[in-house]
């Protein structure tokens, strides 16, 4: 090994791997022609200002999302590679990827797709909407939510880096000891895998940090908690189990690290190690994340339902309760990932009953919803499509999954493609549909303008046929023994069943180019589909009072709550009176400063991580002085805020006004 | 209370109604910023509370090496305990002079903070060289893995709030008592007390009960 470069040498690169090489060149020369694009229509110092050092909680929720789309992409592809493998390898034929390289492909998906999918996707949601909603022009801390997203960044920038340059793990989404250890992964996959998510876990505590302070201390006067919409306490829900969860992952990949690194003996076969350790340590993160990916997406829905059935939420204290009871539930089920670990059939029925408790709150939930829309004037719209689609599939997800918290049953299809089918069965229903139903319902918001319905449904189609194509085959082949993570099919009488899923992808795949078409007509069309009002969807909370998109401040003066669903009211009020609340008295608004200081982190994280990756000490050591010289320097400034002078507020507020009015009379004279 | 009431002893905000939840607009950056800082602290606990799960699942995982009574010296424990709960009272001087805006004694007190809490880092690294010297290294055996692993956290938490104190001391210094690094200096000082609870525990767990007799 050495000193200057570590374990770097020319044969890192895949030279004789055609995949990975040429993935990565088109990848490189398509972000090579991004740049020169950028610079061509001298777009560099706009984005510098107004996204990458800006401290906005709407701009950094953009740049959540449109990190975790292109992320979609980069993990689809290793879907349809997967299936595409899986159905040419069957009896006699031996498929296009090799074991080693197969491997690599189903660990990046799963790594991909939680880790730097659905995590930014969620927590670009909750950034972009929780101020909005609660009434408020920022999040509690907005560098720290800058560092967050640039972390989160630098940590996807590491897993895809892996393609380039070296390995991916082969060891499954949650590298599993003993094979992650150093005597059976001894390559550089692994430490890819721990490095990226050990920077990007550390952007996610400090979100969660972030917002839980946000939601418990920073609301609109008069919003209590019990009027909160049900997205901000799902988010808030959300944040408190990162809080309470992610330091375990933290700890736990911190472990593996020693072990590897240094020759510790946490997990090891040897020393008295223990790998079952690492089993309920991953797991105890690992189960609260599923909620913390999911009562987002169910607040998602709840925001959807009400808006779209024109009625206040059915049931929303019983939402409220639902979503805590499967806060704290989800610290309780953690075992029904290994009831075959052999701990006995006391802790396995616990752990088993405590599972199928989950179902109880969540069907409290299915149910508020159809009682939303029960007695409602339903709207049709893309987001409904998606919130429809997503109870039908879900409820079956769901209903699999108390099967598999039976632990006799468990025990038949651990491990299988059932077990395959039943997650992805609640993720993309629960998680995916509800990303798809958020960013159809919110873009206006963010961009001024709506996104394609005709396009939008089509979307939907390919979503919702290809998902089920996609994964129910799984469910019977499972039955018949087919187990998770194969290589090579040796039964040919499976292959009409992994050619359903194979096309099954194919729809999917559809849909993810037309998403693509849908933006860019959308955008191409935008002035026929201008969101002049700030309330495009006749919503009901307080994101739609101020005007699409927002000033950076949201509010001229922050809205007044007294009671639930505080637009809804406030709007209902205006219309029956024909007038606006007299104006109020306009001042002057402190707003964060922009900071470089998030993405000056991140690449000194990033050049860290990769020191560490690769064993190269003295950049390692560069890099952790950079990032401290980064927060001493930054600790050292003396201007936090900048005043928007209130000449500029009144200007806004009174356009804002003006256009509310204009649409006031209309909505007056058709009442 | 009606709203009348209420707005006399400050409690409303433009005159909505206000139940005492928290209800009067976002909160002043003098009590977000170390409730943030709270929440920080409870996910550092969280942390430690899997290491010392970890420990507690290989205590005993020792693989023929040293067992826990053969390696623990209660005597030098019990000073390493005094001179990290020293350095926390001299902390709370600290703040106390912090507030009153001392100049001179709140860096006097600041540097005795770190002082001692360096004592304390001594302290452990020799008893960690020790035990490195005679072969019971974090790589003899699981137990020891977690060992080092638990009470080497705890110790790289007092060293980055060694780090802290050295830049509070050089930003009062450079800057005096403004009010965002007063709100800093509180901060810091729920660090270093947060860390003492840690250390009660670990003294408690990995020390008295292993050297019960």
């Amino acid at each position: 090994m050495s000193p200057i470069l570590g374990k770097l040498t020319w044969s890192a690169i895949p030279f004789e791997e055609p995949i990975p090489l040429i993935t990565s060149i088109v990848v490189i020369v398509a972000l090579a022609a991004v740049a020169i694009w950028i610079t061509k229509i001298k777009a560099w110092p706009y984005l510098w200002h107004e996204y990458i050092t800006s401290t906005d909680h709407k701009r950094i929720g953009i740049m959540y999302i449109v990190l975790g789309l292109a992320m979609l992409v980069r993990g689809f592809a290793d879907a349809i590679m997967m299936r595409a493998h899986q159905f040419l390898a069957i009896g006699p034929h031996q498929g296009y990827l090799n074991p080693e390289h197969y491997d690599q492909i189903f660990s990046a998906h799963g790594t991909i797709m939680i880790f730097f999918v659905a995590m930014p996707l969620v927590i670009g949601f909750m950034n972009f909407v929780v101020p909005l909603q609660l009434g408020v022009r920022d999040v509690a801390f907005p560098t720290m939510n800058n560092v967050s997203f640039w972390l989160s960044a630098s940590g996807a920038l590491l897993v895809n880096l892996s393609l380039f340059l070296g390995e991916f793990a082969r060891t499954g989404w949650l590298a599993f000891p003993p094979l992650s250890e150093k005597a059976f992964s001894p390559g550089v996959g692994v430490d890819y895998y721990l490095v990226a998510l050990q920077i990007s876990g550390v952007g996610t505590v400090l979100t969660g940090v972030n917002f839980v302070t946000t939601i418990l201390k920073i609301r609109a006067p008069g919003m209590s908690y019990l009027r909160m919409p049900v997205f901000c306490w799902t988010a808030l829900a959300s944040n408190l189990l990162i809080i309470a969860a992610f330091p375990v992952l933290t700890a736990t990949l911190a472990m593996l690290m020693l072990d590897r690194y240094l020759g510790f003996h946490f997990f090891t076969n040897d020393g008295g190690g223990n790998s079952m350790l690492y089993m309920n340590l991953i797991w105890v993160w690992g189960h609260p994340e599923v909620y913390i990916l999911v009562l987002p997406a169910f607040g998602i829905y709840s925001e959807v339902v009400s808006t779209f059935s024109g009625k206040p939420l059915f049931g929303y204290r019983s939402m409220v309760f639902a979503t805590l009871a499967i806060c704290i539930l989800s610290f309780t089920v953690w075992l029904h990932h290994f009831f075959t670990m052999g701990a006995g059939a006391d802790v396995n029925a616990f752990f088993g009953i405590a599972s199928m408790l989950i179902g109880i709150p969540t069907g409290v939930k299915i149910y508020n919803w159809l009682f939303t829309m029960y007695g409602g004037r339903v709207r049709f719209n893309v987001p409904m499509y998606y919130t429809i689609g997503f109870m039908l599939t879900f409820v079956l997800g769901g209903l699999t999954g108390v099967l598999l918290a039976i632990p006799p049953v468990d025990f038949i299809v651990h491990n299988s493609l059932f077990l395959v089918a039943h997650f992805h069965n609640v993720i993309i229903p629960g998680v995916v549909f509800a990303i798809m139903a958020g960013y159809t319902y919110w873009f206006p918001k963010a961009f001024g303008f709506t996104l394609d319905e005709r396009l939008g449904k089509a979307v939907f189609w390919c979503w919702f046929i290809g998902f089920n194509l996609a994964f129910m085959p799984s469910y019977l082949l499972g039955f018949w023994g087919g187990t998770r993570r194969m290589q090579h099919i040796s039964d040919p009488s499976w292959r009409p069943w992994l050619g359903i899923e194979l096309v099954g992808a194919f729809v999917i795949g559809f849909g993810v180019v037309l998403m693509v078409v849908q933006l860019v007509y959308s955008i191409r069309t935008r002035d026929q589909r201008r969101d002049l009002t700030g309330d495009p969807w006749d919503g009901r909370t307080l994101e739609w009072l101020t005007l699409s998109p927002p000033p950076h401040y949201n509010f001229a003066v922050l809205p007044d709550v007294h009671g639930e669903e505080a637009y809804w009211h406030r709007k209902q009020e205006a219309i029956e009176r024909d007038a606006l609340i007299a104006e109020p008295d306009y001042q002057p608004i402190e707003m964060p400063l922009n900071t470089p200081v998030g993405v000056i982190c991140a690449f000194f994280a990033s050049i860290c991580g990769f020191a560490v990756i690769w064993y190269i000490w003295w950049l390692a050591i560069v890099g952790l002085i950079g990032a401290f010289a980064v927060f001493v320097w930054y600790a050292w400034r003396d201007e936090h805020e900048h005043i928007i002078p209130v000449e500029e507020v009144i200007a806004n507020a009174r356009e804002r006004r003006r256009v509310r009015m204009e649409n006031l009379h209309q909505l007056s004279q058709s009442t | 209370m009606s709203n009348s009431e209420a707005a006399a002893i400050g409690l409303t905000h433009r005159g909505s109604e206000d139940t005492g939840l928290g209800q009067r607009g976002p909160q002043s950056k003098s009590i977000v910023v170390p409730y943030g800082f709270w929440l920080f602290v409870l996910s550092d606990m969280v942390l430690f509370s899997a290491l010392f799960a970890t420990y507690a699942s290989l205590v005993h995982a020792t693989d023929g090496g040293p067992v826990t009574s053969q390696l623990f010296d209660r005597t030098t424990v019990a000073i390493e305990t005094l001179a990290l709960l020293i350095s926390s009272f001299i902390c709370g001087l600290a703040m106390i002079t912090a507030k009153r805006k001392n100049l001179l004694w709140t860096q006097i007190w600041l540097l005795l903070t770190g002082l001692t809490g360096f004592i304390f880092l001594l302290i452990e690294l020799t008893e960690f060289v020790g035990m490195i010297r005679i072969g019971a290294g974090p790589q003899r055996s699981a137990f020891l893995s977690s060992f080092f692993t638990l009470v080497g956290c705890h110790g790289a938490h007092v060293t980055a709030g060694l780090m802290w104190i050295g830049t509070m001391m050089a930003q009062i210094w450079a800057k005096g008592f403004r009010e965002d690094i007063l709100r800093r200096l509180l901060c810091l000082s729920v660090f270093w007390h947060a860390l003492d609870i840690i250390w009660v525990a670990i003294f408690t767990i990995v020390y008295l009960i292993g050297t019960l007799p």
